[in-house]
């Protein structure tokens, strides 16, 4: 049992910005708007700080896939308690292309050249809704899986997961080394206060290329067009209830 | 004469500039006013005071750490579990 916990962060951009479409519909506007965590990723590096905490592992390593910039978000991570960091460096270019598939391999990788005993992943990202990397990098890995866990208990190799499922809760009990996937309610993250960003910068963040760990990151996938979704329309006030009928008859509604 | 609670109160100020860059109404709004509220305390020299305001500082940081858990809490659930009856 290595002891060792895998956590998966992406920067996305941050939840409170208004999103804009390019107006070639080739993607959405990234330059100079404000990034962040990706929520869900808060909840799995909490979730992993904690496991630190209660001494039931003993080392949680955050990675993150993309450009340079990448390297902020890992160092969040790191002030909110991670351990070390590894920054897999993907060029811009090529990151624009990078799906889930491309991430959970790289993951897979990782995992296993770190030899995790768990890895921890939000549920999916606010930018691309994807909700595949966690359910991808387990089925690479052969490894038993546990998502959108609502609670999460090591019980030596084993491993407790309450997931959230349509219309409540299911108990899962499964071996470890495992992947985890963090819905909303798994815990409340805490905020990487300036200090412990501070302290954070002397913690280590490995660089590895995607080539070092054999990965091919050729995507099958093209985007054909990206568009905002469709304005809603203005109601229309009436005077009289046979105003209304009459409105709804022409809608065709009755 | 530096008082020597200087070093403690500067911190405090950093960290609340930091934490308010966050702050919903915008950086700029945030941090006139943790002007205004620094300068309305500059004549206080009595070191119990000084200690009792820094603890009030460090009570609004964790307020606002608070507030934007709250917030992004509820955006999450507003966009992923809209269905649902909303949770107090």
């Amino acid at each position: 049992m290595s002891g060792r916990v895998l956590v998966g962060v992406k920067r996305v951009i941050d939840y409170a910005v208004k999103i804009r479409v390019k107006p070639d519909h080739s993607g959405v506007v990234t330059e100079g708007v404000k990034h962040s965590m990706n929520p869900f990723c808060e909840i799995a590096v909490e979730e992993a700080v904690k496991m630190k905490e209660k001494k039931l592992i003993k080392e949680v390593v955050v990675v993150s896939c993309g450009p340079q910039q990448v390297q902020e978000t890992i160092r969040t991570a790191l002030a909110m308690g991670a351990d070390r960091g590894i920054h897999v460096e993907v060029p811009a270019k090529e990151y624009e292309s990078l799906g889930p598939l491309q991430v959970s391999k790289i993951l897979a990788a990782l995992a296993k050249k770190e030899e995790a005993q768990l890895v921890i992943l939000g549920k999916q990202a606010i930018d691309g809704d994807c909700n595949q990397t966690g359910q991808m990098t387990a089925a690479l890995l052969d490894w038993p899986q546990g998502t959108f866990a609502s609670e999460v208990t090591l019980e030596g190799d084993k491993v407790k997961v309450v997931r959230e499922i349509d219309g409540g809760l299911e108990t899962i009990k499964i071996n470890t080394p495992a992947v985890l996937t963090a819905d909303l309610r798994l815990n409340t993250p805490r905020y990487a206060t300036l200090p412990n960003i501070m302290k954070a910068k002397k913690k280590k963040i490995a660089n590895v290329k995607p080539a070092d760990l054999g990965v091919d990151l050729t995507s099958r996938l093209e985007v054909l067009r990206v568009d905002e979704p469709p304005q809603r329309q203005a109601g229309v006030k009436v005077e009289t209830v046979d105003d209304l009928v009459g409105k709804l008859r022409e809608a065709g509604r009755i | 004469m530096a008082n020597p609670l200087r070093g403690e109160v500067v911190k405090l100020y950093k960290n609340l500039l930091y934490v308010g860059r966050e702050y919903p109404k915008g950086a700029t709004y945030f941090r006139e006013r943790l002007k205004c509220a620094f300068m309305k305390n500059k004549d206080v020299t009595d070191p119990e005071k000084i200690s009792t305001l820094v603890k009030r500082g460090n009570f609004v940081i964790k307020e606002l750490e608070a507030l934007y858990f709250l917030r992004k809490y509820r955006t999450m659930k507003q966009r992923y579990y809209g269905d649902e009856p909303v949770k107090k």
